[in-house]
C-alpha cells in the first residue's frame, strides 16, 4: 500500500512539475508576434505525419537515419509498456496485461528487442560523438552544455533500457523459481541472457527487480521533467513545428503589411491604411520574432544538419544557422526568467542581436535554403536571419557599406549597380 | 543582332499584345557576360516564333537584392512600380533570365497585386523541346562532350525546379555528371542573399572556390548554369583556378541556341 501512494505522489509530483514547466515555454512562445499558420490544414497535417512521423528528411543520411529509426520506435513502442507500469504502481498489481497471454508474450518480447536496438544504438550514438568526433556535433556553439546535453539523453536512455531488461532478467529467474505474484508471463529473447549477471535467491532477485522496475518509472519521470531545459525537447515539439511549418516555396519571403502600407501611401496619397503601422520593422530581440521563428527555437534538437550543409559555415564564417536557432531559445528562456523574476516589463538591456548574435554572423547569410531543406523537422532559421537583417536596415540604417551602395543603387538607377535606366535597351544593339 | 527586339511600347503603339514578355533583369541588361545570354534568350524566342516583348527602359530592378538584404520597403517601391508598368500593359505570361527575378515575380508580387503566370527561360526551353519547337540540331554538336549543371538556389531548392534545366541538356546527347552536392542538395555559389554586391565576410575560403573545386571534380567540359550571378562567380572561380582554357561556364540558354545555330 506505501509504495502505491509514493508511486501515486511521484506520479502527480513528475506530472504537475512538467505542466508547470511547459506552461512557462507555452508563455515563452507567445511572446512571440502572430503568424498565421492555420490555412491548409489537410496539408499541414499531411506535412506532419509524413516529416515527423515517417521522418522523410531523415532518410538522406542512411546511418544516423537508421539509428535514430530504432531509438524513436524504441520510444514510442516501449512506452506502451510504461501504461503496464503506471496501472501496476497505481494498483498494485504485477503485470496486468499477462492475461493476453500469447500476444502478451509477443509484445515483451518485441519490447525486449526494441530495448536492445536502443541500447546498441543510443551506444552507436556516444562514440560517433566522443570518439569519432564527428565534425557536425563540433563547434563553437557545441562546447558546455550543449555537448553534455546530448550525452545524459544518450546515457540517460542506455540506464533506462537496461534496468528495463535487468527488470524482466530478474522477474522471468522469479517465475523459474514460482516466487510469489511472479506468474509466468512474458516471452524474454533479449534479457534471458542477462539472468546470468543475477544473483540466485528469491530475495536478492526481488530486490534487483523492484529497483529497476522504480528506476524505470522514476526515470521516466525525470526525463520528461528533463526536456523542458534540453534539446531533447523535439521529440514533443517535432510535431506541432513540422504542421505549423512554411509550406511557401522557400524561395518566397514574407511582404511585411506594415511596409505595403507605408508604400501605398507613398506611391498614392489619397490611400488611407485599414490599420496603424507597428512600431519597429524587423527583429532586435525575441518578441520582435513571431510563435513560429520561438517555437522553432525550442524544438531545435541541435543535430547540426544546417550548419553542415551552409556554404558560410563550410568555408570558415562564423555564421551556424544551428547556433541562430540556439541563441534565440537561450536569449527567449533568458527574457522567461526576466519575467518570472521582475514582470512582464523588465528590460535586462539586453537583446539576441548583438548580444548573442553578430552582426558578422547575418551578413554571412547567402539566403540559399540549405539550412531549412536539411532540417529534418522543418525549422526555419533563415527567417530569423532575414528579421534580424530587416531591422539592421529599416530601423538602424546599419549595413555593411557595399550593401548600402547597392540599395542607392537600386533606389536610383533602378538596378543594383551605377547604370543609367536609359542604358538599359543597349544589349539588344550589340553582339 | 540580326533581328530587332520588340519593347513592349512599341507593341502597344501597334495595338498588339505578345504571347510571354520576356522580364531580362538587371544582370541581362548591364553584365557584359549575362547580356550575351539575354541575347541567346531572345534569339531562341526569334527562332521558335513565338511573339514576345521586352519592357526595355520601363524595366526596373525587381527588388530581390534589397529584399534579400532587409530593405522591405525597397523591396515593395519597387515591387509595387514594376507591378503598375505590369498591369498597365496587361501581362499575363513572363519568362525571365535570372531564378532571382523569376522568384520575386512568381512568389512574392501576387502578395502586392501582380499576379502573372512566370516561368524561367529553362523552363521555357523544355517545353519548347517537349512540344517539338525546339531541337539540338543545325549547330554545334554536343554529344558525349561532359556537362555538369550548377543549380541556382532560387530555381533549386527555392522553387523545386531541378528537372527543366536538365532536359534542356539531356536533348543534346551529352554526358551528363552530377556533382556531390547537386538538386535538393546543391551548394550555393556564394552570391545569393546579396551577397553579390559586398565583400565576403572572414571565412578560410570563398563559397566560389568551393563550388568550382566540386564542380572541376566532375572533370567537366562545361559547367552550365541557369543565373547570371551563379554565371559570374563560377566564371570567377574558373579562372581562378586557371581552367578557363579547358572549361567553359556556358548559360543553358547559350547552350541551347549554340546547339541549334543560332
Amino acid at each position: 500500500m506505501a509504495s502505491q501512494i509514493i508511486f501515486l505522489i511521484l506520479t502527480l509530483a513528475g506530472v504537475a512539475l512538467f505542466t508547470f514547466n511547459a506552461r512557462k515555454v507555452i508563455r515563452n512562445i507567445k511572446i512571440g508576434k502572430p503568424q498565421n499558420r492555420t490555412d491548409q490544414p489537410a496539408k499541414r497535417f499531411a506535412t506532419m505525419l509524413k516529416v515527423a512521423f515517417g521522418q522523410t528528411k531523415m532518410a538522406v543520411r542512411p546511418v544516423p537515419f537508421i539509428l535514430h529509426l530504432v531509438v524513436y520506435l524504441g520510444f514510442v513502442i516501449i512506452n506502451l509498456e510504461v501504461l503496464e507500469i503506471m496501472i501496476d504502481g497505481i494498483f498494485g498489481t504485477h503485470r496486468i496485461f499477462a492475461g493476453l497471454g500469447g500476444f502478451y508474450n509477443f509484445l515483451i518480447g518485441s519490447f525486449e528487442l526494441l530495448a536492445l536496438g536502443v541500447w546498441l544504438a543510443c551506444a552507436v550514438f556516444l562514440i560517433r560523438r566522443n570518439v569519432l568526433k564527428l565534425k557536425r556535433f563540433s563547434g563553437v556553439e557545441m562546447k558546455s552544455w550543449p555537448k553534455s546535453d546530448a550525452n545524459y539523453i544518450l546515457i540517460t536512455e542506455i540506464l533506462l533500457m537496461t534496468a528495463f531488461l535487468l527488470m524482466n532478467a530478474s522477474d522471468a529467474k522469479l517465475q523459474a523459481l514460482g516466487e510469489g505474484h511472479y506468474i509466468n508471463a512474458g516471452a524474454f529473447p533479449v534479457s534471458a541472457y542477462l539472468q546470468g549477471l543475477l544473483p540466485t535467491s528469491a530475495s536478492s532477485l526481488i530486490l534487483v527487480e523492484r529497483i529497476c522496475w522504480w528506476f524505470h518509472i522514476v526515470g521516466i519521470f525525470a526525463f520528461l521533467n528533463y526536456l523542458p531545459y534540453s534539446k531533447h525537447f523535439h521529440i514533443l515539439f517535432a510535431f506541432p513545428n513540422t504542421y505549423f511549418s512554411n509550406l511557401e516555396p522557400k524561395g518566397e519571403f514574407t511582404n511585411m503589411a506594415s511596409v505595403t502600407n507605408e508604400v501605398k501611401a507613398m506611391l498614392d496619397p489619397s490611400f488611407v491604411p485599414a490599420e496603424t503601422a507597428p512600431g519597429k520593422f524587423g527583429a532586435k530581440d525575441v518578441h520582435d520574432l513571431t510563435w513560429v521563428n520561438l517555437m522553432n527555437a525550442y524544438t531545435c534538437t541541435e543535430c547540426g544538419r544546417c550548419t553542415s550543409v551552409c556554404p558560410a559555415n563550410i568555408t570558415g564564417k562564423l555564421l551556424s544557422p544551428r547556433k541562430i536557432m540556439m541563441d534565440t531559445r537561450d536569449r527567449l528562456e533568458e527574457v522567461g526568467k526576466n519575467i518570472d523574476k521582475h514582470g512582464a516589463d523588465h528590460q535586462d538591456g539586453k537583446s539576441l542581436l548583438d548580444d548573442y548574435i553578430s552582426r558578422e554572423e547575418i551578413w554571412a547569410c547567402t539566403s540559399c535554403n540549405a539550412c531549412t531543406e536539411a532540417c529534418p523537422i522543418n525549422i526555419d532559421p533563415l527567417a530569423i536571419i532575414v528579421e534580424l537583417r530587416r531591422f539592421a536596415v529599416m530601423e538602424e540604417s546599419v549595413a555593411p557599406a557595399s550593401i548600402n551602395a547597392m540599395l542607392g543603387n537600386v533606389e536610383n538607377n533602378g538596378a543594383p549597380w551605377k547604370y543609367s535606366p536609359a542604358d538599359r535597351l543597349n544589349w539588344a544593339q550589340e553582339g | 543582332m540580326e533581328f530587332k527586339v520588340p519593347t513592349m511600347a512599341e507593341l502597344m503603339a501597334m495595338g498588339e499584345e505578345p504571347e510571354i514578355l520576356f522580364w531580362v533583369g538587371c544582370a541581362g541588361s548591364y553584365d557584359e557576360r549575362a547580356q550575351k545570354i539575354t541575347r541567346d534568350i531572345c534569339k531562341i524566342l526569334h527562332h521558335v516564333g513565338i511573339k514576345y516583348a521586352v519592357l526595355g527602359t520601363e524595366e526596373s530592378c525587381t527588388g530581390d537584392p534589397a529584399k534579400r538584404a532587409g530593405n522591405e520597403f525597397l523591396f515593395q517601391m519597387q515591387a509595387m512600380t514594376n507591378i503598375e508598368v505590369l498591369n498597365g500593359y496587361n501581362i499575363k505570361k513572363i519568362v525571365t533570365g535570372c531564378p532571382h527575378c523569376f522568384n520575386s515575380i512568381k512568389n512574392e508580387y501576387p502578395g502586392l497585386g501582380g499576379t502573372y503566370e512566370v516561368i524561367h527561360h529553362t523552363q521555357l526551353i523544355q517545353d519548347l523541346i517537349n512540344e517539338g519547337k525546339l531541337k539540338a540540331e543545325g549547330g554545334e554538336s554536343f554529344k558525349g562532350r561532359k556537362i555538369t549543371y550548377h543549380d541556382p538556389c532560387y530555381l533549386g531548392r527555392g522553387n523545386g525546379i531541378y528537372e527543366a534545366p536538365r532536359k534542356a541538356l539531356e536533348v543534346l546527347d551529352a554526358q551528363l555528371v552530377e556533382m556531390k552536392r547537386c538538386k535538393s542538395n546543391g551548394l550555393c555559389c556564394g552570391a545569393g542573399g546579396a551577397q553579390m554586391f559586398k565583400e565576403p565576410e572572414r571565412g578560410n575560403k570563398d563559397i566560389n572556390i568551393e563550388r568550382i573545386e566540386e564542380a572541376l571534380e566532375t572533370q567537366p567540359q562545361i559547367i552550365a548554369a541557369g543565373c547570371p550571378f551563379c554565371m559570374t562567380m563560377l566564371s570567377d572561380g574558373v579562372k581562378l583556378k586557371d581552367k578557363d582554357q579547358e572549361v567553359k561556364v556556358l548559360d543553358i540558354a547559350e547552350i541551347t541556341a549554340k546547339a541549334n545555330g543560332l
